[in-house]
């Protein structure tokens, strides 16, 4: 197909996409620019002044409800969600690249958590906790909620790694004397880190923005996506979109750290090259 | 390969760990305690019919039932519509590598960002005072402002469409890239047009991935409750908007009642589109 002259039809499909592109992020723009509105500015179009009002309105406590401590909450469970999420992803992928018993009951497993209404979750580990007689907690139950989202997705991408994964590189190490630790330490991770880099930062955002599974798992202290949905039935201000804007810009920011980071690891696989056959 | 045969075990410990505690007895409980009975503060175990008998028997339950299921439908073809053609023109018709997975990050990076504040990104847009709207009267097209745009049925299809299309367009986009592009070449040297092409090769060959996207729409759809709430502004019903009314009054066997329904009708139809695809082979 290439060097053919494009086609009418590569125009109008490029045409939808753009559309398509536009209708994602537009209406996350308006709420960009919205929350620089003047202090007598409203929820919509037109602004009145410019100003960083709202911004300093969500550094207020009483004004509305906790961002910094729901932050701050939220922030840390995405760190351990990332984490876990990593560690028992690659392990997990590791196990499923030998026959065990069970193999076909825990893929099944990983399937139906992803298809499982995030409600029923929610209600079940709530319902559950509540029986026992513990208490719902962020960094208890809440954490068990979010890796039934996050592990299906580590273990899924871990599959379509080591279906691709070449085994001679670990035959090589193991004739070399390695032992077992040794080739995942020295061979499987570093060969797979750009996907474990991309198993972390699906596990941080997600728990991050994480909103039906936190919400009979989280008790007493709310996590920012609950904050944000209080915030929704009771502020009328634009506070509601300067927080919209310093959360997404925080997505954005783990987002462009990991993408820079794969990049940054390619670059340099290219750059030092493959050192085959330069022994001879 | 040398491994001791207990290694894969331990290795598989901590994903079985979690999904044992954290899905099954969840599940399960769920499914115990719709047989419990409950007064206005307790939740009183017992065995009784009546959380199902009282679902059963509301028409309510139909009808929420019937409305959820019409957003589902309402979705699925909109986001099939839209994902096929998003992901037909990055695999057939961005050329370059780099192009392809720029486009690609495009459309999934909003996956990684809040749905909460994507849809209250809608409010500026749709609201009675909204974009849209000063666009409309502006032109003329309308004399007052349209009430419908906002907290309607539309709204909460829009807001669907708006978060839940990429898990249409990433499955269909690997189908795509795995189908051998000789194939198209061979079909339009054997005189074939380009809708031939379309309708006999890659619509064929895509169905695994229309079967994966379609799971993940039709599932986030049937279970949502926050984004009905939100984009309908409470007017109109769902399953999950139903259970999440019936926690919040402490109703929790009514609630598990339901989830135990909805669960049976989501694997059902979950069932029926998994004939098409074995997904372990789609990896």
């Amino acid at each position: 197909m290439h060097g053919r002259k494009r086609p009418k039809s590569f125009y109008l499909l490029g045409a939808f996409f753009i559309l398509f592109v536009l209708f994602l992020y537009g209406p996350m723009s308006t709420i960009f620019i919205l929350s620089f509105q003047g202090p007598e500015g409203g929820l919509t179009f037109p602004m009145r002044g410019v100003s960083l009002t709202w911004f300093r309105n969500l550094l207020e406590k009483q004004m509305v409800g906790d961002f910094a401590g729901s932050f701050t909450r939220s922030f840390v469970l995405g760190i351990i969600v990332m984490f876990l999420t990593v560690a028992i992803s690659l392990s997990g992928g590791l196990a499923f690249r030998h026959r065990f018993r069970g193999a076909s009951v825990i893929f099944y497993l990983a399937i139906a958590s992803l298809i499982v209404p995030s409600i029923l979750i929610s209600l079940g580990i709530g319902l559950q906790f509540r029986i026992i007689g513990w208490d719902t907690t962020w960094y208890g139950s809440a954490l068990g909620a979010h890796l039934t989202w996050t592990l299906p997705f580590g273990l899924l991408i871990m599959f379509a790694v080591f279906n691709r994964f070449n085994k001679s590189y670990e035959e090589a190490a193991r004739d070399l004397g390695a032992s077992p630790w040794q080739v995942i330490r020295h061979v499987v991770i570093p060969i797979t880190l750009p996907s474990l880099i991309g198993i972390a930062l699906f596990g941080l955002t997600l728990s991050y923005d994480e909103f039906a599974r936190t919400l009979m798992t989280a008790g007493t202290d709310n996590t920012l996506p609950l904050e944000i949905y209080a915030m929704t039935t009771n502020v009328t201000t634009p506070v509601l979109y300067a927080l919209g804007t310093v959360t997404s810009a925080f997505s954005f920011l783990i987002i462009v750290l990991a993408l820079g980071a794969v990049t940054f690891l390619r670059w340099r696989r290219a750059r030092h090259g493959s050192d085959a056959g330069k022994g001879v | 390969m040398r491994t001791k045969s207990y290694i894969p075990y331990l290795q598989v410990a901590p994903l079985a760990f979690v999904f044992g505690a954290f899905l099954v007895v969840p599940i399960l409980t769920i499914i115990v305690v719709s047989f419990w009975d409950y007064d206005f503060a307790r939740i009183i175990p017992d065995f009784v019919l009546t959380n199902y008998q009282e679902l059963l028997s509301s028409p309510v339950t139909l009808r929420t039932y019937l409305n959820t299921l019409r957003y589902a439908a309402i979705v699925w073809a909109v986001t099939l519509v839209i994902g096929f053609t998003v992901a037909y023109f990055l695999a057939f018709h961005v050329r370059s590598d780099t192009w392809q997975t720029a486009c690609f990050l495009i459309c999934t990076v909003p996956f990684l960002t809040s749905n909460i504040i994507r849809m209250i990104s809608w409010i500026p847009f749709l609201g009675r005072n909204g974009l849209l709207n000063s666009a409309l009267l502006g032109a003329g097209i309308v004399n007052e402002p349209l009430e419908f745009l906002l907290f309607s049925d539309f709204a909460v299809i829009l807001a669907f469409v708006h978060l839940y299309t990429l898990f249409m367009i990433v499955p269909i986009f690997n189908s795509m890239m795995r189908i051998d592009r000789s194939l198209i070449e061979a079909a339009y040297d054997a005189g074939a047009s380009g809708l031939q092409v379309l309708v006999n090769i890659i619509i064929p060959l895509c169905k695994p991935g229309i079967a994966i996207g379609s799971i993940f729409v039709v599932t986030l759809v049937m279970g949502d409750f926050i984004t009905v709430r939100f984009m309908s502004g409470g007017q109109s019903a769902s399953v999950g908007l139903m259970m999440s009314n019936a926690i919040s009054l402490m109703q929790y066997p009514a609630a598990a009642a339901n989830a135990v329904i909805l669960l049976a009708l989501v694997l059902l139809m979950v069932g029926a589109m998994m004939r098409i695809v074995d997904i372990r082979q789609e990896l």
